[in-house]
């Protein structure tokens, strides 16, 4: 210990230059940075080979911390690629049950009163692996299709009030501006609660695979229907029942019925550290930590299995803890050495539990797609590998 | 509290986006409702829609609408398979809606000309789709008045969320 002491002090005073300030070989200023070259970590892609623009690609969330996913790394899920727009160019046009049809270019939509806000989106398809019997061998590949950002916008209520919604008025149809116009019918009541359209993404402009230079972002709800590159919104007293919102994204039942319109994700968790693909060093200390959300509220609670969820004890979550935003959870472990299954399991404020794989199968069978949000175990061996069960 | 109310009396006075005329409107506007508000005027058979789509469409989704690899989907078969273990959900075995069909090909295909065939082209292709999944007869003509009369095989198919499958302690 003094010896240390000693020699740290030698080091700081026997230079004049401190080593810190040592210019280091490779590295200048840049005027858009970029991560350390050592960094490597990248979304899991999955491209259609013919169609050009049909896929998705996966946050890496086990190897990423707090609760911010970096822009780069946000899921992206497209049906048709992702346009180039131009911003100047660009116009939101509101239409149909309103007392005008207007036009706003992205500067009127910044000039109204703007809020910024933490919220996850998800995938509705996330964790349909999981569901239908192939386990995501990692955190990324099992539950990778929800990323959380920090939102900037205008209240799209604000927008539509100053558009003079007609009281007849009970679903707003919001269009993109990809080559697909993808569309989705919003109903009234959450266009009016908490939806946003964004235009700024973790403090700068949306990326262009988020949507940039605009986008739909409804709080809670499947990503699918937080419509990108947003250029319309129709208000209308019915649903137009689009491709989207009935083909697809809606959850088969085992009687051949299908659940129209469910767009809530519902409280859900993962333990990213230690996850599928990583190895513990050895027994001892580890921290087990990972992220909870819910599209409810809040998350109030997350607990932690270490028997493959007999037993559950509480985790310490990381604050503030947002509305329908993710959160990290904590909790502290000391390793045995031997075989353990650890699972997380989320409950939110409204005291939904998260449940089991098997609970949602008897709720609504193998073929429902969507909405899996399943307790996810993982297996950590004795040789301290971790694999997916 | 009073601030909200501040910046809504401010909005209303200050003039914010611009007005849309009927006309850029029109050009605009490509929704289509199931009961067929926002159709535009045309028609067209199945035995029309087969040069179309053979010339347009067959390239991706095959022959007879049966698909191709995992990427282009089957566009026909698949009814009474949703209660099955391995379900087909094509156009003729789920889609509720007949206009969802005319929409969906107006709107986004062929995948890489989107919104260039005409409406008559657009009905046309329309009902070969229908015919291929027995819903119409080969000489049936869809037009603006009756494609959102045609009642698909899953019409009822659809039922409200449910969720969640627990009880809650506090409902929102
Ligand atoms: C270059 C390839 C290509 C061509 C040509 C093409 N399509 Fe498609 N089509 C696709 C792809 C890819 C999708 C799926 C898009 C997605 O994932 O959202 C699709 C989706 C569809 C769907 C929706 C299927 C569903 O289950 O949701 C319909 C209907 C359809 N196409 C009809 C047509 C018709 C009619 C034509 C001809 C006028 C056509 N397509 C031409 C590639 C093509």
């Amino acid at each position: 210990m003094l010896a240390l002491g000693a020699s740290f002090m030698a080091v700081s005073c026997s230079k004049n230059e401190p080593t810190a300030a040592k210019p280091q070989s490779g590295l200048t200023m840049r005027a858009y940075g970029e991560r350390s070259p050592f960094e490597k970590t990248q979304r899991g892609a999955r491209e259609s080979t013919k169609s050009i623009g049909v896929g998705s690609s996966r946050t890496p969330l086990q190897d990423l911390y707090g609760t911010i996913t970096p822009s780069s790394l946000h899921f992206e899920r497209h049906h048709a690629g992702v346009p180039v727009i131009e911003p100047a160019a660009h116009r939101l046009v509101i239409h149909g049950l309103v007392e005008q049809a207007v036009s706003f270019t992205m500067e009127d939509l910044r000039r109204f009163p703007s809020v910024t806000r933490p919220h996850f989106i998800e995938c509705s398809g996330n964790g349909g692996g999981e569901l239908a019997g192939n386990a995501g061998a990692d955190a990324s590949r099992s539950h990778g299709l929800l990323s959380n950002s920090e939102w900037t916008g205008v209240k799209l209520s604000t927008v539509l009030e100053a558009a003079k919604v007609k009281a007849d008025a009970k679903w707003v149809i919001a269009e993109g501006a990809d080559a697909c116009r993808m569309a989705r019918s919003i109903p009234m009541a959450k266009a009016m609660e908490d939806s946003l359209l964004v235009y700024a993404q973790n403090g700068e402009a949306l990326r262009p695979e988020q949507g940039y230079p605009l986008r739909l972002l409804l709080p809670g709800w499947e990503g699918n229907a937080s419509i990108k590159w947003l250029h319309r919104l129709h208000v209308a007293a019915e649903a137009a029942m689009t491709n989207q919102e009935t083909a697809h994204y809606t959850d088969l039942h085992p009687d051949g019925k299908a659940t129209i319109f469910s767009f809530e994700m519902e409280a859900s968790s993962v333990i990213t550290r230690p996850s599928g693909g990583q190895k513990l060093a050895g027994a001892g200390f580890h921290e087990v930590s990972g992220l909870a959300w819910s599209g409810r509220g809040k998350v109030a609670k997350v607990e932690v299995s270490f028997d493959g969820g007999a037993n559950w004890k509480e985790a310490v979550l990381d604050g503030p803890v947002l509305p329908k935003a993710a959160v990290r959870f904590r909790i502290p472990w000391q390793w045995d050495g031997q075989p353990t299954l650890i699972a997380s399991r989320c409950i939110d404020e409204t005291g939904y539990v998260q449940p089991t794989r098997d609970e949602i199968l008897a709720a609504r069978g193998p073929n429902s797609q969507y909405h899996y949000n399943g307790v996810k175990r993982w297996s950590v061996k004795a040789d301290g590998s971790v694999t997916s069960v | 509290m009073f601030s909200a109310i501040l910046v809504v009396m401010v909005l209303a006075q200050t003039p914010m986006g611009k007005p849309v005329s009927a006309e850029e409107l029109r050009a605009l506007d490509i929704t289509v409702f199931p009961d067929g508000k926002g159709l535009p005027a045309g028609k067209g058979t199945a035995a029309q829609g087969a040069t179309i789509y053979k010339a347009k469409c067959a390239e991706c989704h095959n022959e007879k609408g049966e698909g191709r690899d995992q990427q282009y989907p089957r566009l026909v078969g698949g009814v009474g398979s949703l209660t099955t273990a391995k379900p087909m959900k094509t156009v003729g075995s789920y889609w509720p809606y007949a206009t969802t069909v005319w929409d969906t090909i107006y709107r986004a295909m062929p995948y890489e000309t989107p919104r260039t065939l005409k409406p008559d082209e657009v009905y046309a292709v329309t009902a070969l789709l229908l015919h291929w999944n027995g819903v119409i007869g080969e000489n049936d003509e869809l037009n603006e008045k009756t494609l959102p009369k045609v009642k698909m095989p899953n019409r009822d198919g659809f039922v409200p969320d449910a969720r969640p499958h627990q009880k809650l302690k506090k409902s929102k």
